[in-house]
């Protein structure tokens, strides 16, 4: 028997925004985009890597969330504290130049970390911390 | 997104905004914290005065704009000194303090011991422990400022 992760689940505020950032800036392909009411659920992913995604979407759209659970998920959004996701890449410094031209939000260049790992971190629009580490 | 109590209050759209500004503020320590940063350039940086970053950001994140600096700072001089091949000066100027002497304040602050002896007592010729648990015993302690005394005797 094997395992794999097939789905995980990242919050995003603004599905444009996301769509951008994953699929223009980052390169993922968009898998799925599914729309109810207002709300939108995007599925990426990247494609040498077909078997996971990420499914972005609308934060706190369960309806047993009450209105102060809401209140505190999108505040905890704002405030950075709340979704992250680590990637890995063969070219780092490829990847952040990519990134950094792109526009998105820089929150640590490439540096080589003391507990063995080199990589870099960005915000994606929504908030969320997307740390990419060196593949070697 | 649907129309909702809380997305659609304008106070609250006004706070999610807010805090995305200190999310902003916190982002650009982690990313320039080698620089010669302060308060009041990060303050300008988001168009408020320093007291008004120094507040809010200490209800958002429990601890003051400085304090979070530093410890960003200290932190990266406990990686540098374990390296060995860097003098305490160096390290203290390499991670943006300008003064050496609130550089060894705040580090014997946080960690318990000068940065000289922490230095000495992590000679780069001691077996490496694996790198997840060097992350977690090397961390410098948020909110919580280590002793610097010595323990008492059992």
């Amino acid at each position: 028997m094997t395992i794999t992760i097939h789905y995980a689940f990242l919050p995003h505020t603004d599905a444009d925004a996301a769509l951008a950032f994953y699929r223009d800036t980052l390169g993922f392909e968009l898998r799925n985009d599914v729309g109810y009411q207002d709300m939108r659920w995007l599925t990426v992913g990247p494609p040498n890597q077909p078997e996971t995604g990420i499914v972005l979407h609308p934060p706190a759209a369960d309806p047993g969330i009450t209105d102060d659970e809401r209140r505190t998920i999108l505040e905890l959004i704002a405030k950075g504290s709340y979704g992250a996701l680590t990637l890995a890449t063969d070219d780092l410094d490829g990847l952040f130049d990519r990134l950094q031209a792109g526009g998105a939000d820089v929150v640590q260049e490439p540096t080589e970390q003391p507990y063995g790992v080199r990589d870099c971190a960005f915000r994606d629009p929504t908030g969320n911390l997307i740390r990419i580490n060196e593949r070697r | 997104m649907p129309p909702h109590p809380a997305t659609d209050d304008p106070a609250f759209a006004q706070r999610l905004r807010d805090l995305t500004r200190l999310r902003r503020v916190r982002d650009r320590i982690d990313r320039e914290y080698a620089e010669p940063l302060d308060v009041e350039a990060l303050a300008r940086g988001e168009h408020m005065s320093a007291g008004h970053l120094s507040r809010q950001f200490r209800q958002t994140y429990g601890e003051s704009p400085y304090a979070y600096l530093m410890t960003r700072r200290i932190e990266r001089a406990m990686a540098l000194l374990r390296r060995g091949d860097l003098n305490v000066t160096d390290v203290c100027f390499a991670v943006g303090c300008q003064s050496l002497g609130t550089f060894t304040t705040r580090f014997t602050e946080l960690v318990g011991e000068p940065p000289g002896a922490y230095r000495a007592r992590h000679a780069p010729d001691t077996a490496e422990p694996p790198p997840c648990l060097t992350k977690q015993a090397t961390r410098p302690i948020r909110n919580r400022e280590a002793r610097t005394g010595r323990p008492p005797l059992p």
